[in-house]
């Protein structure tokens, strides 16, 4: 073996991966066992070190399944050698069993990182390609491990607050494990009240009802918009295309305190209906900027056939674009009711009367100091249940959504 | 926003022009039934969106405060005075007056009501005319918070007797011309004034400006990185693509209310693993937190803690977006380039550095901009996880607090137009250099 930047950049890869690795693994353990363990990070990094460097001691050709099982036991060697046989400050009287997989976990997750880093590098000096690659996939595999983390674990402690109660997650913040032997009526216990105290049932009629409106308004208003703006001719075509995205520019901010003021003096504010006017307002120009898009795209010999054939604009419209625009319309739909599903700011400002709140506004009733946390988060779940699934059913549709309608947030 | 206009002239070709001035009877016709088609969303866009935009400018120009929203109203209560048992017997019946607002005159007050039938009137009020059974009061102008009670005289006659009806059957229809200060001509300053007065004002509007650069900022780095893990094919590929877009689909109180509980500085899980790793000693209250000391190679300096984790929300839920329209991006890069720069011995890095980059740089500037302007104008996620508190309040969350919190609705407009300002210009900007770079 020889000793290059090669060696010393699988130490390196090595030693990174130990630190992920065993932090990784040693909160887990404590959120789902709920164990108090800290995982000692020197040893993971000299674990995944070792590894790296038991790897490093054959060329690539020669590197074997039994040197990675090498590997491997070296790891583990290492990582108990360095933690006095604690990994995790805990006796290992205590969970056995969970400790001794956590370990083999940490130990495999690491061998195989570093297999996959350093599988075909030598030992030796390294060109500068190679030093890349290599660089570049220790990157890639920390992006897709801290993406993975910061996405799952709010949605994580989303779900397991909801079942847990008040007192044991003051007790044991760490503890987010679910006793399964409480039964279902206990362990949903915050969400059975949600839906018979606080009304979720209710509200989430309701945010279905305002969410399939808005996105039926919308279309009406916008499909003869965008057909006119995709297929005649008028003086201020161009104009208008072009600057009906410049409604988006608008902050809602600056339109709440005018329409918080005429809506009340109508007596509109506190209602449903108030709702069904400013969402598809909101809504209509991007949704009539997607569409004008993609009418554009269908061929127009086909409407011009349906005009020949004694068919109206409107029937052509009806009969022949809509069809061929389903896709189109699917995607905007979902995207229409995504963003009056999840809306906040109007729903929050003008509805106080708890009848006909949408779910955003009940689960903010929910954030008080007499509402225990499971209840808020219970709701938070509730709320986001529906709009995920939707998403992943339709993934294609709404991710094509979310492109053509430019980059709202 | 008539922004749009310098574009046009530029890329409307000539011939639509000459068209314009021979206009046809099918072209009128055609252009006819555009506009009705278009009609709905003018009228919604119209209402919902320009009228309030302009309204705004009104009302920041006004001392009005939210209980202004309720007109002042003349509010009268009838009821009988005396017994009228039988035939001939007297009473009174009494009206009693006053202005609902404490503070607000009502002009041109007048009163009627009707008289049940079988009462003869004996002493009317001198502001009163009877004519038939109709009385017709005419009070004169009411101050803020003026009560006044007065009374007519009337005789019970048989057919009341015998079938007595309460005057009160008929409640007294009351007429006023109370001053709306929403509508009224009366301007003044004094919101504007006091908005730029006050000392909250540009340390508010620098904390806009860190959080919306550093927001966009984190964003699209953020959305870069996830997009450079998905662009090559692997098993698993879109399953990862649907979870890293989880932050954004998900609805924002949903999200923002669950960051506060991960980072609850007593109870938080996120706390609590921080300190069982050494890393922090106590809970650190991380939406409370104005400022903390730092040690950083000996230098001391103050850190917005709460200001740089709302930032961090930011960049956490919006990051999606801009890894879809990235990722679209690096997705239409033909791959010859990679491989002829393969066959020349670029790294890794310098491929990304010296072919990505460059033709990325197009889209990462115009998510810059959009983003900038839609953080810029970002409320819920700050409103929602501070308040605006320690530190953290932003231009429209100023715009809440002033409007709402402090009932000042004239001065919460004021603020709102600063913003709207600020967003003409970056609307400038936008049609300067993005949209010119789009076509």
């Amino acid at each position: 073996m020889r000793i290059g930047t090669g060696f010393l950049l699988a130490i390196l890869s090595g030693l990174l991966w130990g630190i992920i690795a065993i932090a990784i693994a040693g909160i887990s353990l404590t959120l789902i066992s709920g164990l108090p363990s800290a995982p000692v990070l020197s040893a993971g990094a000299i674990a995944g070190a070792v590894s790296a460097a038991i790897i490093m001691l054959r060329v690539p050709k020669l590197r074997t399944n039994g040197l990675y099982l090498a590997a491997f036991m070296g790891a583990i060697i290492a990582m108990l050698a360095i933690s006095f046989a604690a990994p995790f400050t805990e006796p290992f009287a205590t969970a056995p069993i969970g400790q001794a997989i956590a370990i083999a976990i940490i130990a495999g997750a690491v061998t195989l990182a570093n297999r996959a880093c350093l599988n075909d590098i030598e030992s030796g000096i390294l060109k500068r390609y190679t030093l890349d690659v290599v660089i570049v996939r220790v990157l890639r595999g920390f992006g897709f491990v801290f993406f993975t983390v910061i996405v799952v674990l709010p949605f994580y402690v989303m779900v397991m607050t909801s079942l847990k109660s008040q007192q044991s997650l003051f007790q044991n913040p760490l503890d987010l494990s679910v006793d399964l032997k409480q039964g279902t009526g206990s362990l949903f216990n915050s969400y059975v009240e949600l839906f018979t105290k606080f009304h979720f049932g209710r509200f989430l009629l309701i945010s279905t009802i305002v969410s399939v409106s808005t996105v039926l308004i919308t279309l009406a208003f916008s499909i003869p918009g965008a057909y006119a703006v995709a297929r005649l001719r008028f003086p201020g075509q161009n104009v208008l295309s072009k600057s009906v995205l410049l409604i988006y520019l608008v902050p809602m901010i600056v339109l709440v305190i005018p329409l918080y003021s005429v809506f009340s003096q109508l007596g509109l504010r506190n209602s449903i209906i108030g709702l069904l006017i400013v969402y598809p307002a909101t809504t209509v120009p991007v949704a009539l900027y997607m569409l004008q898009g993609y009418f554009r795209g269908l061929p127009v010999e086909l409407e011009e056939a349906g005009l020949m054939d004694g068919l109206g604009r409107l029937g052509v419209i009806w009969k022949i674009t809509l069809p061929l625009a389903l896709p189109a319309l699917a995607s905007v739909s979902l995207y229409v009711f995504m963003i009056a599903w999840n809306e906040f700011l109007f729903a929050f400002m003008f509805l106080d009367d708890p009848k006909i709140f949408t779910l955003s506004r009940g689960v903010v009733s929910l954030n008080s100091s007499e509402v225990p946390r499971q209840h808020l988060m219970a709701g938070a779940v509730v709320a986001t249940i529906p709009i995920l699934v939707i998403f992943l059913w339709f993934e294609r549709f709404l991710v094509q959504g979310l492109t053509s309608g430019s980059v709202k947030g | 926003m008539t922004t749009a206009t310098p574009d046009t002239p530029s890329q409307s070709p000539a011939p639509p022009r000459k068209k314009r001035r021979r206009i046809g009877p099918m072209e009128r016709r055609e252009a006819r039934l555009a506009y009705s088609l278009l009609m709905p969303t003018f009228a919604i866009v119209l209402g919902i969106v320009l009228f309030p935009l302009i309204a705004n400018f009104w009302i920041s120009a006004k001392p009005v405060r939210l209980g202004d929203l309720r007109p002042p109203r003349i509010i009268a209560s009838e009821r009988l005075r005396g017994d009228l048992a039988k035939a001939g017997d007297e009473a009174r019946i009494e009206y009693r007056v006053r202005n609902s607002s404490q503070t607000r005159d009502i002009s041109n007050v007048t009163l009627s009501d009707t008289l049940p039938v079988g009462l003869s009137l004996t002493k009317p009020d001198s502001h009163c005319r009877v004519t038939g059974r109709k009385i017709m009061c005419e009070l004169g102008d009411w101050e803020g918070g003026s009560r006044e009670r007065f009374s007519i005289g009337v005789k019970a006659e048989q057919a009341y007797i015998d079938k007595p009806v309460k005057p009160r059957d008929s409640e007294p229809v009351l007429t006023g011309k109370a001053n709306n200060i929403l509508t009224n001509f009366e301007f003044t300053f004094d919101n504007f004034i006091g908005v730029f007065n006050s000392r909250e004002f540009w340390s508010v509007f620098w904390v806009t400006i860190a959080y919306t650069v550093f927001g966009t900022g984190g964003a699209l780095i953020l959305g870069l990185f996830a997009a450079l893990l998905l662009n090559k094919k692997f098993p698993g590929r879109s399953i990862l693509r649907g979870l890293f877009l989880f932050p954004y689909v998900a609805p924002v109180i949903a999200v923002a209310f669950t960051w506060l509980i991960l980072l609850d500085p007593f109870s938080g899980t996120f706390n609590a693993v921080l300190q069982k790793m050494n890393i922090a000693n106590e809970g650190i209250n991380f939406f409370g937190s104005r400022s903390v000391p730092l040690t950083f190679f000996g230098i001391t300096f103050e850190f917005p803690l709460a200001l740089a984790t709302v930032i961090a929300f930011e960049a956490w839920r919006y990051f999606p977006l801009s890894f879809l329209f990235i990722l679209a991006r690096m997705q239409s890069i033909s791959s010859d380039m990679y491989e002829a720069a393969e066959v020349d011995g670029a790294t890794p890095l310098q491929q990304f550095w010296h072919i990505s980059m460059p033709q990325l740089i197009g889209i990462l500037s115009t998510l810059f901009l959009l983003r900038f302007i839609w953080t810029f104008n970002k409320f819920d996620d700050i409103f929602l996880l501070t308040g605006g508190a320690a530190g953290t309040r932003t231009l429209t969350v100023d715009v809440y607090e002033q409007g709402f919190a402090l009932s000042n609705l004239g001065a919460g407009a004021a603020v709102a137009v600063v913003i709207f300002l600020m967003l003409l210009i970056f609307a400038v900007v936008y049609f300067r250099f993005v949209h010119r770079e789009d076509s």
